[in-house]
């Protein structure tokens, strides 16, 4: 069990919860974190933060602390 | 049959092509519908179809129907009939992205809960269909029990069939269908409910229990008494207990539902193709090459602004001059006609100075946006700008105000978040705008250059460029602390897949922003230049009661005359006689006594009079504080007013600019008090005009995008302070370093 922010460019992970500050887990929800999907985390900005995914055909950037609060499977 | 107009609204994610198709629908016949008490502005178009006229109104892209802010939640109460000035739409028009419809319907399923019939318009076709998707649009009608339109916004296919959808749906039912929360929570929503009271529409119910802190429950809480609290949390409890925790539960539910309706009517190919998008992005959002491919687009952004502006300005200021010369010579001198010259046509040019710069960058703005690199733009300066509390959306907008801070604050409207854009909008005018380059360049050129190592005045200039970026980012991290304190916003934000940028939209940007700024600016700019004239014109006679224009004007009259004589004498070939040379010489500079005693008698010039010990601890005389008093509508009118209170004649070209310099620099070393400390005095002014905000217009803007009086007057009160604070202390360490060096 890893969360999506310790996860490297390139790597899947499975989505297995989302916790943390109610409004960010809506938001999560909203715009198509959901459990069972399966997430990549494509790269990573200038100095570090935010980092760059993608969920089904949708791409969002992420800050590190807001990734934080999605637990995921490493898949490969 | 009298003609009825159906009420739609057009509801849908951010980048699911609405404005697209809103102006596919209402082509030019739109216009901005403004809210009380809200900083949103919603388009509202009209087009006919077939005897039935419909009304679009186009709600701001979101995510979901979940109010978090007033902002948000103006959409909801509009969507349920709840605004006083807007009556409840007949029909809600949902678009999607066919390439991202399980996403997209999540949204499709709140709003079908509002109990207005509701027509699904599935967006942009053709990437889907280029990706493999195929959508059966009957069986999405039948999964779903909604009308289902497929289209292809930009180009037009399928609105024919989506006018006929429309106008059917107008005054059929409310779908029945949709997702089921579990019982526990229909319960729970009912005795909430019963709890509430009628007042409160159901919908609303159930989204005080599902959005945590959301603006529903704010709303309820300050109607219903803080006890309120206390029952939402409890219910939230009982929900967790029995297995439904919010917001999970709502999310499954949609989820579910959405999933088992597009099974059957759509295919996707098992394995996802790579877009022309993950291409781009490995390059865009690539740390190296894409902060590389980002910096060479702002250098590209800043040159076209300067490059294009800039002589565009001049053409406006030249034209300006030609009337103000017209209308000098053929009406007589008096109240009226320099009203009409030095306060409205000035007026007006200093407004429309600012268009093509407004123009150009918003034309930019737009074609970043609309062909999704602002996003990518965001994505990569967000950390940077998160050291100062902002986020990555604040980059541009305040990179922007290094050439205008008005274009910079109007540029905001990209932050979402309240705070964040507040932040931006009061540390914008921090940033070394082009309007203070004439007064570094002046005082600079004045006490900086002569005497100096040649590396002098560029670093003068350096450090005031950079007085700007160290201190608004310091401010906005202060503001953020202690002002617009909160919870630090959510950054989750989609990267939209790439597109052409499409010319309407652009060209509607643009056209809006101008329009926008003309409207609304542009009178508070002409209103203050209009008063600052008042001020500097009054009383316009002299102690023999005659009046000044009139006595200036028979010098003009008088040096013409001398300068035609000399002319002819020499174009015959005979010596110029020293006399005439000197009536030509003495009439100017009469003419230049003369305006410099009217302005000082002025009530602006009796105003700095009487703050002279206001402005003494900076160094400055009262004649400093009386041109830094009427450079208040721009900061660029301090050279006039001092080229006039110098007997330097008004300045308009290099020649002019070097005879002020001349004139400030021997004034100030004259005067004993003065001579010693000019360099401190000259520093002292030029902190200040790096740091106040001497600019009507921008004020105006802050007023216009704020809606409100008192950001522009906390704005003026807080740089002003600043300012003042900074050049009090740059004149007492420079005097210091002065006596003790």
């Amino acid at each position: 069990m890893a969360t999506l922010d310790q996860l490297q460019p390139g790597q899947h992970g499975r989505i297995e919860t989302l916790a943390g500050d109610p409004a960010l887990v809506q938001r999560l929800y909203e715009i198509g974190l959901l459990e069972g999907e399966v997430a990549e985390v494509l790269g990573v900005s200038l100095l570090g933060d935010p980092i760059e995914i993608r969920v089904g055909n949708t791409r969002l950037s992420l800050r590190r602390a807001e990734a934080a609060a999605v637990t995921v499977t490493h898949l490969a | 049959m009298p003609p009825v107009t159906v009420k739609i609204a057009l509801v849908g994610n951010p980048n699911a092509g609405k404005s697209t198709l809103f102006n596919a629908l209402s082509g030019l016949r739109q216009h901005v519908g403004n809210y009380p008490g809200v900083t949103v502005e919603m388009k509202k178009g009209r087009f006919t179809d077939r005897d039935t006229e419909f009304e679009l109104i186009d709600l701001p892209g979101t995510y979901s129907l979940a109010p978090r802010s007033p902002d948000e939640m103006v959409a909801v109460d509009l969507l349920l009939g709840r605004r006083p000035e807007e009556p409840r739409p007949d029909v809600i028009l949902s678009v999607v992205d066919a390439s991202n419809l399980d996403r997209h319907l999540y949204l499709t399923t709140q709003v079908m809960e509002l109990g207005r019939p509701v027509v699904l318009a599935v967006n942009m076709i053709d990437v889907a269909k280029a990706q493999g998707i195929v959508i059966d649009a009957q069986a999405l009608a039948k999964e779903t029990g909604l009308r289902v339109v497929v289209i292809q916004a930009n180009t037009g296919a399928g609105l024919d069939e989506l006018r006929d959808a429309l106008r059917v749906a107008a005054g059929a039912a409310a779908p029945a269908g949709g997702p089921k929360l579990p019982d526990a929570f229909s319960d729970e929503a009912a005795a909430l409910g019963e709890k509430l009271g009628a007042a409160t529409p159901e919908f609303l119910t159930r989204r005080a229990i599902l959005d945590v802190g959301g603006y529903t429950e704010q709303w309820l809480v300050g109607t219903h008494g803080p006890s309120l609290t206390a029952t939402l949390t409890a219910t939230r409890g009982r929900l967790a207990a029995a297995g439904c925790a919010v917001p999970g539960v709502e999310a499954r539910a949609r989820y579910g539902w959405v999933r088992a309706a597009t099974a059957r009517a759509v295919t996707k190919p098992t394995q996802r193709a790579v877009t022309w998008s993950d291409r781009i992005d490995r390059v865009l959002t690539n740390k190296v090459w894409g902060t590389l491919v980002f910096l060479v687009v702002m250098f590209l952004m800043f040159q076209a602004i300067f490059q294009i502006a800039t002589p565009a300005k001049d053409l406006i200021d030249g034209g300006i001059d030609y009337v103000v010369g017209a209308i000098e010579s053929h009406v007589t001198p008096g109240p009226a006609r320099s009203l009409l010259t030095d306060g409205v046509l000035r007026g007006v040019g200093s407004v429309i100075a600012f268009l093509p710069q407004i123009m150009l960058l918003f034309a930019f703005i737009a074609i970043l946006e609309d062909c999704g690199y602002m996003a990518r733009a965001a994505f990569l300066m967000d950390r940077l700008m998160s050291k100062c509390g902002l986020s990555g959306k604040s980059f541009i907008p305040l990179l922007s105000s290094v050439a205008c801070a008005v274009p910079g604050i109007m540029a905001t409207r990209v932050i979402e978040h309240r705070r964040d854009r507040l932040a931006t909008i009061l540390v914008a005018p921090l940033m070394s705008c082009s309007a203070r380059l004439p007064v570094y360049s002046l005082l600079i050129g004045a006490f900086l250059s002569s005497g100096f190592s040649r590396w002098v005045p560029g670093l003068a200039m350096f450090g005031l460029y950079m007085i700007g970026f160290t201190v608004a980012p310091l401010v906005a991290l202060l503001l953020k602390r202690t002002l617009l304190r909160g919870a630090p916003p959510l950054f989750v934000m989609e990267l939209p897949a790439y597109k052409r940028p499409s010319l309407y939209t652009v060209a509607r940007r643009v056209h809006d922003s101008a329009w926008a700024f003309l409207k609304r600016a542009g009178t508070l700019i002409l209103a203050s230049m209009i008063i600052v004239w008042a001020f500097l014109y009054f009383p316009y006679k002299d102690a023999h009661g005659q009046r000044y224009e009139t006595l200036i004007a028979e010098q003009k009259e008088k040096a013409d005359e001398a300068k035609e004589r000399i002319k002819e004498v020499t174009d015959a070939g005979r010596p110029v006689p020293d006399d005439l040379e000197q009536i030509s010489t003495d009439a100017v500079r009469e003419a230049n006594r003369l305006n410099a005693e009217w302005k000082r008698g002025s009530y602006l010039g009796q105003a700095g009079r009487a703050m002279e010990p206001v402005f003494a601890p900076l160094g400055w005389d009262w004649r400093i504080g009386m041109a830094v008093l009427a450079s208040f509508p721009a900061r660029e009118v301090i050279v006039g007013t001092l080229g006039i209170i110098y007997e330097a004649g008004e300045v308009k070209d290099d020649e002019a600019e070097k005879t002020l310099q001349g004139a400030i620099h021997a004034e100030w070393n004259r005067d004993p008090a003065q001579g010693k400390y000019t360099i401190a005095i000259a520093l002292s002014v030029l902190v200040f005009f790096a740091l106040c905000c001497q600019c009507a217009s921008t004020l105006a803007v802050i007023q216009r995008e704020t809606r409100s009086w008192r950001w522009p007057a906390f704005t003026f009160v807080y740089m002003t302070v600043l300012a003042y604070v900074a050049a009090f202390a740059t004149y007492q360490i420079a005097r210091f370093i002065t006596d003790h060096v």
